[in-house]
């Protein structure tokens, strides 16, 4: 056919070469990273219609390799490694969801997320709405995120704030292996989209793992009770927060803290809770604080519990900065010092 | 601007006379005179239905409207070409396409009228709800596309765009993952020579149909105001879709000989001496040229057509103007698939805000 260019043929990928898997039947002690990837086979045993897609996810298991092994279980067909273009990460996920599949797409780095930013909230986040429920977008995004590796530009953010400002999305964020394995599994089964972001400089923090789903990924969990201040934290953070609550005892201060988990929705109820308990409030993000989720977990908390407050709640955040050289990210990061800071001006000690 | 392409592809000539072309020809040898004569029928309703819409935009009736005046033999030739199972990812503008499908005429202006996002359920007829965003459905339809090959279905996806979107990163992505993956999609452009106030000079250097072989996609450059020429394509793409040979990209050289919307003014932009041009390869005269050669068309037949038309015009009119509000609270409802405690406090706050001014006074329409 002459008016018919053809173009030379492209090679077929890789597809099983391993036995097939076995899924986490007993507690076990794992990292974070491959609590997830537990978590990811569990899924993709539980339902056929879960494919992975992201770049590198294949032979390499990602960067990170929380997808270490799953190509050589499930095949090419379930895990597409992709060619590198986030957009189309997304937009391809939106038309696998449309014929009734669980796509879990791979992010590779926090600030890479952005060129598939219109898929996520002009498409994936609207679709459920825009079909008054017609088609449902059970579409899972991971996204590792955070600070703290000494990493270059765009390798360290935080974008969460652009996600729960975005009706139609679900936003967690976990801290702990338990979680990653418990709240990827869920984010999976959800019906609705899930932005699922992972404390990346916790990556390879054990943790004992058990195979059951736990708390609901809507729930905040109190990680440490206290009585005085309440202290909500979110991913890679909350360990500092714990650290903090530790040192804070020393002091005579007793601090709860709040392992949000769901940062869309927000947990008020359990945030309420602890708030009208202790009378005060410190909300600690990585991200920058305008716009961010502190903020308005803040003023949600002063609308609801204002006749409790002590004190004024305070954040304790990033700065206002494009997230800084490694040099200085030690400055830009909330750390155990700064967030005691925040504890000390609620407490009307500063 | 280099022309390195073939001429468009023409079964049929501006006076309405078949032109053999021994690649195309097996593609449409089934089309007697009774199926030319359905495919004429589709295009003078959706021309009428596109007419009453736009008068319904004039009266108020309509927020806006896309016209698709000039471009009725590229959307009814394709959208005839395709199987029920197939899958349509369109733009805004493929309101003949939706109608071919089966949407309801009243369904198709719903979402102009502003009463919902999406005019139709996209799982009764196969045809997504038209982007807004451009170029954003091609990624959409190669996504259904590796979903059809996972589930060992023949199904193709069939994604509608413009010149305009050719510039969009999402259709160049869309093409490098259909082609790496091989994907069973269609991408159709309709080439209707404008992007609002840009001519397509300023979206490509060369012909649009070029593009294609860079990323691997065979493509086919055909005349879009030739129902022939477009089904022909559309059944070539299709066909090759089905038996695992990939992604086909159309370019269907089209013209759009309206606004871009009722919004819209193109005799700011637009030399009327070249839409005088265009007129005179108006599709439906083409194909009418082509039926009274063939002797299908008698006052009978024009006579009936346009009764069939004036009916769609009629019931759209109708199903507009009676078109009931949604219910105010419905503002909550579906952003969700599972229960969301944050937006049900807003729900029943707002619920108890409008039934503060008590049952005398409608809700939602203030102090």
């Amino acid at each position: 056919m002459t008016t018919l260019m053809t173009p030379a043929t492209v090679s077929t990928v890789p597809g099983l070469t391993a036995p097939p898997p076995t899924p986490l039947s007993e507690t076990k002690t794992l990292t974070v990273a491959k609590a997830i990837n537990e978590g990811l086979r569990q899924a993709m045993l539980d339902d056929p219609k879960v494919v992975l897609l992201g770049e590198d996810i294949g032979a390499l298991g990602g960067v990170f390799r929380v997808t270490t092994d799953l190509l050589a279980q499930f095949g090419a067909r379930r895990v597409i490694d992709t060619p590198l273009a986030e957009s189309a990460i997304i937009g391809t996920a939106v038309g696998l969801a449309y014929r009734g599949y669980r796509p879990v797409c791979e992010i590779q780095f926090d600030g890479f997320i952005f060129p598939g930013f219109d898929q996520i909230v002009s498409q994936v986040a609207k679709f459920h709405y825009r079909t008054q429920g017609a088609v449902r977008m059970p579409i899972t995004i991971r996204v590792p995120f955070g600070g703290g590796i000494g990493a270059a530009e765009h390798h360290s953010e935080s974008p969460e704030a652009y996600f729960t400002h975005t009706s139609g999305l679900r936003v967690i964020a976990v801290s702990n292996a338990q979680d990653a394995y418990s709240l990827i599994r869920q984010a999976i089964a959800s019906d609705d989209p899930v932005l699922y972001f992972e404390p990346k400089r916790r990556y390879h923090v054990k943790g004992e793992v058990a195979p059951e789903l736990g708390a609901s990924m809507e729930r905040a969990v109190i990680v440490s009770p206290g009585t005085d201040v309440t202290l909500l934290s979110y991913g890679a953070l909350v360990s500092t927060a714990r650290d903090a609550a530790l040192a804070a005892a020393d002091e005579g201060i007793s601090i709860e803290v709040i392992d949000l988990r769901s940062l869309s929705p927000v947990d008020y109820a359990a945030v309420e809770a602890s708030v009208r308990k202790t009378g005060r409030l410190v909300v600690t993000h990585e991200a920058a604080a305008s716009g961010g989720l502190g903020g308005e977990i803040i003023a949600t908390i002063t609308e609801r519990c204002f006749s409790y407050l002590e004190s004024a709640p305070v954040r304790v955040t990033g700065f206002d900065v494009p997230y800084p050289p490694a040099k200085l990210e030690s400055h830009h990061l909330p750390d155990l010092d700064r967030i005691l800071d925040g504890v000390d001006r609620v407490m009307g000690r500063r | 601007m280099i022309d390195s392409s073939p001429q468009p592809v023409q079964l049929l000539s501006l006076d309405g006379e078949r032109m053999p072309r021994p690649d195309f020809d097996p593609w449409v040898a089934d089309l007697d005179g009774p199926a030319l004569l359905a495919l004429y029928r589709d295009m003078v309703v959706v021309r009428r239905i596109d007419t009453e819409a736009t008068a319904l935009q004039r009266q108020g009736e309509l927020g806006l409207w896309p016209p698709l005046l000039g471009q009725e033999a590229a959307q009814v030739g394709s959208a005839r070409a395709l199987r029920d199972d197939d899958f349509v990812f369109p733009s805004y503008r493929e309101n003949a396409v939706a109608y071919c499908r089966g949407v309801e005429v009243t369904d198709i202006v719903k979402v102009w009228r502003g009463n919902a996002q999406s005019g139709w359920d996209p799982y009764t007829v196969n045809v997504a709800t038209p982007a807004i965003i451009i170029g954003a459905q091609t990624l959409h339809a190669t996504g259904w596309a590796l979903g059809a090959v996972r589930d060992e279905v023949d199904s193709v996806a069939i994604t509608y765009f413009g010149d305009g979107a050719t510039s969009q990163g999402d259709v160049h992505e869309a093409m490098v993952f259909a082609a790496s993956f091989q994907a069973p999609v269609v991408f159709f452009c309709q080439n209707n020579h404008w992007a609002i106030s840009e001519p397509v000079g300023v979206q490509a250097h060369r012909n649009i149909a070029d593009r294609a072989p860079g990323f691997g996609i065979p493509s086919l450059r055909i005349d879009g105001n030739d129902v022939l020429a477009v089904m022909a394509a559309t059944r070539i793409a299709l066909d090759r879709a089905r038996t695992g040979g990939g992604p086909t990209f159309i370019e269907a050289v089209t013209y759009r000989m309206g606004p871009h919307t009722t919004a819209d003014d193109p005799t700011r932009y637009r030399d009327p001496a070249e839409l005088a041009e265009w007129k005179t390869r108006d599709p439906l005269l083409r194909l009418h040229r082509l039926l009274t050669r063939l002797g299908e068309i008698t006052p009978e037949v024009e006579a009936a057509t346009q009764a069939q038309a004036d009916a769609a015009a009629a019931e759209l009119r109708a199903g507009c103007i009676g078109m009931p509000d949604p219910e105010p609270l419905s503002v909550f409802d579906h952003v969700y698939a599972t229960p969301n405690a944050t937006l049900e406090r807003q729900r029943t706050d707002y619920a108890g805000y409008l039934t503060s001014f008590g049952s005398s006074d409608q809700p939602g329409e203030g102090r």
